[in-house]
């Protein structure tokens, strides 16, 4: 047994590390679908919960650092209440995404890849979300929304709490 | 209720006729694609639940089938609903049209004549595939079972002769037998690199090593293409039954479908589908009672576009950073944890059980002398009838723009059109006759690549879309090797400074000096072809370089900093559109009095512009001239307006 005591939240943190590690047989190779598990659990990836991952899976923390820095889905930030994600794909680029991502950047006043200081939103730019024929399409919350009027977007993230 | 696994031939056969014959062929059939984030974004899912209410209301739920599907192909249109077994097709539906289809169609058999499909060019309605210019110039042999199939229902994929390819293969024709045929079809990689699939097999099959895996890439990252996500959306048994058998032919005993993260549905989708095929006995153990044992795993990537690459997804499957290594030996004989591991694209596999049960001849009769067969290709971008199209290779790049897209919307003029993702290039009009393959794409610069085929009109920016292109590399370069790292860096911040104004005589050369260093030096092929949106468009569209370098000139009125937006005094009637839909409030005036803009607080995100009702056409877009200055403040409309 451990002698180092854990705080309530950490011991949250290690319980749910371990029932994903589990969903995944404790396969060492699958790092990166525990971490995108854990990923859309928590919303971010935590240094409590990397190191856990690094102690259960017996990895070193080196490579589970690696690893979530490399890939994309993984954030190292504590991230937004709504993640707004414009498509930056040539077809939506062709449309008019570009506009759009200055828009939405006007109006909430935030650069790409920012969170809000209230932590309402976080703005992301996403390279192809494979909706090329409805371009320019915004994705918040998992919604998806194809060429939002400026009226649309300013209604939408004002009832966005 | 327990699936009994199917065992023979004699019971895929029992099965099928078991499901056919529960079936009434004249039934009515109500098909929406709801398990599609292109139908879902248009609120596909919205008219299904309408349909179901009103059904039930109306109580017709015993008389009509509500079949739920993947993407359809005529994504622009979407929610489409197609009423079977009459084929009626209705787009653009909404939710408060589902009563009057109830109404009119299921109930009288009569058209609802507003909602068909209307020809942009002719203005004709169509209500069948074959009056609507979109499908009747189609081949559609491997993605046209989307309409017909619930991608979550085992049995919609038996009923329409569903795994009776992966039967014959197992059953009547030995592993050297099923190799012959693939490769006797002369069918090449769908993915891009168009690579002999047969010789790919037959590398992995005769490489040392075991186990032997076999990979389905659904990890499709070039922007402006996802034929992928609809196949493993829409008929996740095809792959999945393609890549069996191609199992079987190699000798493989463990596969693996990696999907990119950002297609969920798809993820879901083919996890579905893998447990369905175990329950019925179409994956695990002496399958089909012939004795061959085969597993899959479904994995998620994390969001690198280089991870498509063989290698770097063979990394991204060991859990480890996905980063391309050098092809000393090829994947085919070396792959995963250094086994010999057998990768085609999606599409691909979807070909195989299409060339078992119709046969390598058939196959062989349809395309191009290099390119067999057909090639699904996503139509984007400034066209009409944007989606997904199916035609034989050879089909020419005006066929599928004109023909099947319908042409460019708005009378705009055609510019150019970028084939093959950020690898490939732009083709210009006077190419447009060119037959659609592998090889005749390359012969111009450009490539067919997986089949991402974006349409630019004469509001497009030939500079700022290599600029678009090089960033996209730039930022997903994995940053391995130095010239593709650092080659797309420099070229990033030359096309940034041509896009800001700031170009110099000598960038053009400059460009042209980097990118021979790249195809020449990088490690793998994302670098090697990075360059090619640059070089093509330098091929093609020089002037335009030139006019942004020389003159400070943006012809397309794209680029930011060269451009400026300006409100025509004489033209403005103050109808106040624009300074209410202006994100910055930069546009002053008020009822009445004359608008302007306050150039300092223009973001020019082309909004006014937009807005501007087309018989006022007061917002111009004015790059390489001076501008003329704005109205006294307080000027008030003198000019008569227009009705």
């Amino acid at each position: 047994m451990s002698l180092r005591t854990k705080s309530p939240k950490l011991t949250k943190v290690s319980t749910t590390v371990s029932r994903v590690i589990r969903n995944y047989q404790r396969d060492k190779d699958m790092l990166i679908q525990i971490l995108l598990d854990l990923q859309s659990t928590f919303g971010w990836l935590s240094r409590e919960v990397l190191t856990e991952v690094s102690e259960q899976l017996e990895i070193p923390i080196t490579q589970v650092y690696q690893i979530a820095s490399y890939y994309k889905a993984f954030s190292l930030m504590p991230r937004g209440r709504h993640i707004i994600k414009v498509c930056m794909g040539t077809a939506c680029q062709v449309r008019g995404s570009p506009q759009l991502l200055n828009i939405i950047s006007a109006m909430l006043n935030m650069k790409p890849h920012e969170t809000s200081d209230d932590m309402r939103f976080t703005l992301e730019t996403v390279n192809c979300l494979g909706c090329c024929a409805m371009g320019p399409v915004v994705v918040v919350d998992e919604t998806y929304y194809t060429k939002p009027s400026s009226s649309d977007l300013r209604k939408l993230f004002e009832s966005a709490k | 209720m327990a699936i009994k696994r199917i065992s023979s031939p004699e019971e895929l056969d029992k099965l099928k006729r078991g499901i056919l014959s529960k079936r009434d062929p004249n039934k009515l059939i109500v098909s929406i694609c709801t398990m599609s984030v292109c139908g879902q974004s248009r609120g596909s899912v919205g008219v299904c639940e309408r349909f179901k209410k009103e059904l039930r209301r109306a109580g017709l739920e015993d008389k009509v089938d509500i079949r739920e599907t993947g993407c359809q192909g005529f994504c622009e249109r979407e929610p489409v609903v197609i009423i079977f077994p009459e084929g009626i097709y209705y787009v653009s539906v909404k939710p408060d049209d589902v009563p009057e289809i109830i109404f009119t169609t299921l109930a009288k058999g009569k058209l609802v004549d507003r909602l068909l499909y209307t020809d942009p060019a002719t203005g004709k309605k169509g209500a069948k595939e074959a009056d609507i210019s979109f499908y009747k110039n189609q081949m559609r042999s491997v993605f046209g079972n989307n309409r017909y199939i619930n991608p979550r229902y085992l049995d919609d994929y038996i009923a329409l002769g569903g795994y009776s390819a992966l039967s014959r293969a197992l059953l009547q024709m030995t592993p050297a037998q099923v190799l012959e045929e693939i490769k006797k079809s002369n069918l090449r990689g769908r993915g891009g690199g168009g690579f002999p699939t047969g010789i790919k097999w037959e590398t992995t099959k005769n490489a040392s090593g075991e186990p032997k895996y076999v990979i389905v890439n659904c990890d499709e990252g070039d922007p402006g293409a996802y034929m992928d996500r609809a196949l493993m959306e829409g008929n996740p048994h095809a792959v999945l039954e393609g890549l069996v058998i191609g199992a079987y032919a190699i000798g493989s005993h463990e596969g693996f479908i990696y999907v990119r993260q950002e297609y969920p549905i798809a993820y879901e989708n083919s996890i579905q589908a893998t447990k369905q095929a175990e329950e019925y006995g179409f994956l695990g153990k002496n399958i089909l009672g012939s004795g061959f044992d085969f597993e899959v795993e479904v994995h998620r990537g994390a969001g690198a576009f280089v991870s498509g690459e063989s290698t770097a997804l063979m990394s991204a499957i060991e859990g480890k950073v996905g980063e391309p290594k050098l092809k000393y030996i090829h994947t085919a004989v070396s792959g995963i944890n250094g086994n010999p591991s057998c990768l085609n694209n999606v599409e691909t596999w979807a070909n195989v059980p299409l060339i078992i049960n119709k046969g390598a001849e058939w196959f062989n009769s349809v395309g191009t002398d290099g390119s067999k067969g057909t090639k699904i290709f996503s139509l984007v971008g400034k066209v009409n009838n944007t989606g997904l199209v199916e035609v034989p290779m050879g089909t020419t790049l005006r066929q599928l723009i004109y023909d099947i897209g319908g042409g460019i919307p708005n009378g705009k003029k055609f510019k150019a059109v970028q084939t093959g993702g950020p690898s490939g290039g732009v083709i210009p009009e006077q190419y447009l006759d060119t037959p659609i393959d592998f090889d005749e794409l390359t012969k111009l610069g450009s490539m067919m690549g997986s089949g991402g085929t974006v349409v630019m009109d004469e509001d497009t920016c030939m500079v700022d879309t290599a600029r678009y292109f090089i960033s996209f590399c730039c930022e997903e370069s994995c940053g391995k090797c130095i010239p593709c790292r650092e080659g797309l860096r420099m070229l990033r911040e030359i096309l940034t400074d041509i896009c800001e104004g700031k170009g110099q005589e000598g960038d053009i050369e400059a460009i042209e000096d980097i990118a021979e260093v790249m195809q020449d030096a990088s490690l793998c092929a994302l670098g090697a072809t990075a360059a090619n949106p640059a070089l093509t468009t330098l091929k093609y569209f020089r002037d335009e370089y030139e006019a942004h370098i020389k003159e400070k000139r943006c012809p397309a009125k794209v680029c930011k900093s060269l451009t400026s937006y300006y409100i025509d005094p004489e033209k403005c009637t103050a109808c106040m559109i624009c300074f209410n839909d202006c994100p910055t409030e930069a546009i002053h005036g008020g009822k009445g009095i004359i608008h302007w803009i306050e150039q300092e607080k223009c973001i020019k995100c082309n909004t006014c512009f937009e807005v501007c009702p087309p018989r006022f056409s007061a917002v111009r877009r004015i790059s390489g001239e001076p501008l003329p200055p704005p109205p006294a403040p307080g000027t008030k409309v003198t000019h008569e307006k227009k009705r």
